[in-house]
């Protein structure tokens, strides 16, 4: 501030007054030390950089290799959703929700059209309720893949990413046959489903149940014992459940720290407590454990589609859900456990065929938070491990 | 004038020493010219390889579109390259910018001149061979800190900070490894050893054995520090942290791009294969065939001469195959007629080999009996070359990316005590066999 | 061979980068000549000279490297052939690169645009006529002290000689042995310091 011509600036509380809020908590304009810094150095990671998994801009302030502080610069991608929800019907809106993670669109419709349901008071039949579930358990699946492929891309191996969407292809045959779109699937409706399955929907989900499991044994083999792997990935980004909680981080994020809190159990939806699966949770919050969960996520999500093919009953698609969907004023929180944590949608109802407000709350952007705890002290390329690991997609933070 | 060129020309072939010296400047020119045609050869064949078998281990394809199976691919991307604008950057230090890729391509070319790919096949033969190969290519690291520095960007400048404390490091493990299978040389009568890279060969055949079986297992350790320190050296998949992608866009040459740009690759290529040329000299036996002392004699001779042209045989066969297996619509046809046409070049090349290994199969002085030696000679050097080559790639496809403080570790903690041990364990149980 | 067969024109050191090749067996006429010396002389005298008036920490290191690249040239036309090596390994691929590494550390822009604050050139080129003229009249009054003509040392056996003169013969130490065993104690010392120095807590 002291090149700033003092003839021009009559006035002397306005600088000041501006510079008593920091635009940046890493003092990102005044170094510490003015001559010879040798060791500080700022870089911009991001927005166009290959492992911050779309346009997230990190400033990271380094010491050499070490990272000093990190500040998260987002919203390259914002498309203002939830503003547009408020003018769009409930039912126009529901393809909007497929674009904010568009890796697990499949998920963010169901937290949608229940959080109507719940606001209209309708409920499901529970035929749709077991498509559903067997749908969202392998975009569930399909998500962790691309997770498992970008992340190892990260950390350097390369081979992955390309098992993991040759597998993942598998799951997107299913949803292309079931409802035309392979990534923003559009689903579900509100009330239930629109399309009945498919004929040969039960053999391609059974055959898919036998392909896939051997699949996850190869990526295993690749990365789990891999010494390397383990360097890179134990004791990097470790955070306490404590930090967890207070940040409002969830998913296999939080499981990985230790705390058994999954909304499939804890607040049974779309009739989840109809199947037997287990929560895999860490123990040392660190990336080596976020890995491991969402491994064996990955093999109990296929333990519920086993049962819930296995069971899939008979009768309706589709609840008693008005022409034009008119909700009570009120309003109303619904949130299901997406692939990458806690996806909740807040509706405010005025009575009238819009919402009057509706706010998402994105997992992705939530434990976005956690990522300058995580890698404070850490190095460089700890920082697109953590990344990676944190499972973000860009298109929900900002969305 | 041209008497005395032709005798020039003619007066080196019988001799059993390196042109450089024998002192046959012009042999030593027409030598340096093959490897240097050679060496870029070998790069884009390995540019194509490399796409090909990674792109394999990936359930890809790889390139399939530039000729038949993608065989022209490397010469169009080098066409690309050249033709595309050469960029040096405002703020960048424009002499030094410039220089860089030069310093790491001269370093990696100049450490051809004392490889051995026979008894008399190399450039010269200097008697400080390995020390001098060693030195010059520590000088590559030196192309790679400057293109970081005078890009005048962060990242670069941060690749080319871990790249140089990376291969300072790793070559400290690297040399002491080296002087391991030095001292296996002085294992003779006379007790003097040799850092000649055909004295090394040499010594080996001597005491019948490759130097990676020498005092089971300390050679074999030995060897797999080098090659270990020899991936870190070359900032190769798993110690590429001066390019890591992922971390820092593209590492020490984010910057460059066009030819420049290429020109690091071919030094990075260039740098991999002298490398395992140090390698298979030091501890696989160079020139010699497996089992130089038990399969001797005119037969066995005769039987490995074959190699080479079965090599090339069933590299034609495969082309052959690739012909047949092409899909028969009229798109493929200009394909189909080129991999015929490169099926074919394999074939007759495998027939010439076949016919000099056969004409020349009494050793005597005749011409053919040398050509064929010589042949020989270069073929088992360059396939056990090329299975490191392969390993690269290998490497490259499986292993994550190590971290630079972990590299270090390993660097400093683990690699250099192992190589400290195993030279005085070397020198421990030389000093008792001899 | 026969050095007859040689063609003159090719065998004339000037034109190839083939004399650097030691010819060990070789009688025929020493491929060091006096261009080589004068070529690489001026490239040591000239980088040299460019070490000290570049105000660019890198540029002076780059031209350091010059400088030593060439007087290892000069070692090799010297036959000292392991001498050469190790001045291009320890120095330009070692040294070297630690300088860079440091230099480029430090804000460089910031420092080139500062003023030289120091005053003692006059002293420093005092001290440099001083060393010239010790050279000058070293080469002029001892000259019963250097061989007035090259030295024909056996090639291949230079390694040997100089672990030699280093470690001794079987049995017997060698001149130099107590010297370069003082000389990497003190070098461990160094070593010692700097880590003493540059740790925060050991």
């Amino acid at each position: 501030m002291t090149d700033v011509p003092m003839a021009n600036v009559k006035d002397n509380t306005l600088p000041n007054a501006v510079s008593q809020v920091p635009s940046s908590h890493l003092d990102l304009e005044t170094p510490e030390h003015p001559y010879l810094d040798s060791n500080e150095l700022i870089i911009n990671m991001g927005p166009q950089h290959p492992a911050t998994h779309g346009v997230l801009r990190v400033i990271l302030k380094l010491d050499g290799e070490k990272v000093l502080g990190t500040e998260c610069v987002i919203g390259y991608l914002h498309r203002g959703v939830e503003k547009i929800a408020e003018n769009r019907t409930y039912t126009m809106f529901n393809p909007y929700v497929d674009r904010m993670d568009y890796v697990a669109a499949v998920s963010n419709g169901l937290g949608y059209c229940q959080a109507v349901e719940k606001l209209l008071n309708v409920e499901a039949p529970p035929r749709a309720n077991y498509i559903r579930v067997i749908l969202t358990e392998l975009n569930r699946i399909a998500s962790h893949q691309l997770w498992l492929g970008t992340h190892a891309l990260d950390i350097g191996a390369m081979t992955p990413l390309f098992y993991t969407f040759r597998d993942r292809e598998e799951i997107l045959k299913i949803f292309e046959k079931y409802c035309g779109a392979r990534l923003t699937t559009h689903a579900f409706r509100i009330g239930g489903c629109q399309y009945e399955t498919y004929a040969g929907f039960e053999k391609d989900v059974k055959n898919f149940l036998a392909f896939f499991p051997p699949k996850i044994d190869e990526y295993e083999t690749l990365l789990t014992g891999n010494r390397i792997w383990i360097e890179r990935t134990k004791n990097v980004g470790v955070i306490s459940a404590e930090d967890c909680i207070a940040l409002g981080v969830t998913g296999p994020v939080l499981r990985a720290s230790g705390v058994k809190w999954d909304i499939r159990k804890a607040i049974p939806y779309a009739n989840y407590s109809d199947f037997d699966f287990e929560i895999p949770i860490g123990e040392n919050g660190d990336t080596y454990d976020r890995y491991l969960v969402r491994m064996i996520e990955m093999r109990q999500s296929l333990r519920i589609i086993e049962q819930a093919i296995n069971g899939l009953p008979e009768g309706p698609i589709m609840a008693k859900v008005p022409k034009v969907i008119k909700p009570a004023p009120g309003e109303i929180y619904h949130s299901i456990e997406a692939p990458k944590g806690e996806l909740g949608y807040f509706i405010v109802s005025d009575g009238s065929t819009q919402p009057y407000r509706l706010r998402v709350r994105p997992p992705s952007f939530v434990n976005l938070q956690a990522l300058d705890l995580m890698v404070r002290g850490m190095l460089v390329a700890d920082v697109v491990a953590v990344i990676g690991t944190l499972d973000i997609v860009l298109g929900e933070v900002d969305r | 004038m041209l008497t005395s060129t032709i005798n020039a020309f003619t007066s080196y072939l019988g001799s059993p020493l390196p042109p450089g010296n024998a002192g046959n400047q012009l042999w030593a020119l027409i030598y340096v010219l093959i490897i240097f045609a050679g060496v870029a050869v070998v790069v884009l064949c390995m540019n194509w390889i490399e796409r090909k078998a990674l792109a394999h281990f990936q359930i890809r394809l790889g390139p399939m579109r530039v000729g038949p199976h993608g065989l022209l691919q490397p010469i169009a991307d080098a066409l690309k390259l050249m033709l595309k604008e050469d960029i040096i950057p405002d703020e960048a230090d424009k002499l030094v910018f410039w220089v860089a890729p030069l310093i790491g391509l001269v370093a990696a070319f100049t450490v051809y001149t004392v490889i051995p790919f026979g008894p008399s096949q190399a450039v010269s033969d200097m008697n400080i061979g390995i020390l001098f190969m060693l030195g010059v290519s520590s000088l590559g690291v030196l192309g790679i800190v400057t293109a970081g520095w005078a890009s005048n960007s962060h990242y670069p400048l941060i690749g080319a900070l871990r790249s140089s404390a990376q291969m300072v490091s790793y070559e400290v493990a690297m040399g002491l490894a080296v002087v391991s299978a030095i001292l296996m040389t002085s294992l003779n009568r006379t007790g003097t050893g040799t850092l000649s890279m055909i004295g090394i060969v040499q010594a080996q055949q001597q005491q019948g054995i490759w130097f990676l079986f020498k005092f089971f297992p300390l050679g074999l350790i030995a060897f797999v520090i080098f090659a270990i320190a020899m991936v870190a050296e070359t900032n190769r998949s798993p110690f590429d942290l001066a390019e890591a992608e992922s971390e820092l866009t593209a590492g020490f040459h984010t910057e460059y791009s066009g030819l420049r740009w290429s020109l690091f690759m071919l030094a990075e290529y260039a740098a991999m294969i002298a490398v395992s040329a140090i390698a298979v000299t030091l501890w696989l036996g160079g020139w010699l065939h497996p089992f130089p002392n038990a399969l001797n004699g005119p037969a066995w001779e005769f039987i490995f001469s074959l190699f080479p042209g079965l090599t090339f045989g069933a590299l034609a066969l495969f082309a052959v195959i690739g012909t047949v297996r092409m899909p028969s619509h009229s798109f493929f046809r200009i394909q189909r007629a080129g991999l015929a046409v490169f099926a074919l070049l394999l074939a007759f090349i495998a027939l010439l080999l076949f016919v000099i290994a056969i004409l020349g199969r009494n050793p005597d002085a005749s011409i053919a009996a040398r050509f064929r030696e010589g042949i020989d000679y270069v073929y088992w050097f360059m396939l056990k070359v090329a299975i490191f080559m392969y390993l690269f790639i290998w490497y490259r496809a499986t292993w994550p990316r190590y971290r630079f403080d972990q590299l270090m570790k390993v660097g400093w903690k683990v690699m250099l005590p192992i190589s400290l041990g195993v030279l005085i364990l070397t020198a421990i149980v030389g000093v008792f066999v001899s | 061979m026969n050095p007859a067969l040689v063609i003159p024109a090719l065998a004339h050191p000037s034109r190839m980068a083939a004399a650097f090749i030691d010819s060990a067996p070789n009688p025929a006429a020493p491929i060091a000549t006096p261009w080589f010396f004068y070529g690489l002389a001026a490239a040591a005298v000239i980088s040299g000279l460019l070490v000290i008036t570049r105000r660019n920490a890198v540029h002076s290191a780059l031209s350091l490297i010059v400088t030593l690249l060439s007087v290892a040239g000069l070692y090799l036309m010297l036959y000292a052939p392991f001498v050469a090596g190790v001045q291009i390994i320890v120095y330009a691929g070692g040294i070297m690169v630690l300088f860079l590494f440091v230099i480029m550390l430090v804000n460089i822009e910031r420092v080139s645009k500062e003023r030289q604050f120091n005053r003692i050139w006059p002293v420093g080129l005092l001290a440099s006529c001083a060393l010239l003229a010790l050279f000058m009249s070293a080469i002029q009054k001892g000259k019963s002290l250097f061989l007035d003509r090259m030295v024909q040392l056996p090639e291949g056996t230079n390694t040997q000689q100089i672990a030699a003169a280093l470690y001794g013969e079987t049995g017997k130490m060698g001149q130099y042995t107590f010297a370069f065993e003082i000389a990497s104690l003190l070098l461990l010392v160094a070593i010692l310091g700097a880590v003493i120095m540059t740790k925060k807590k050991i």
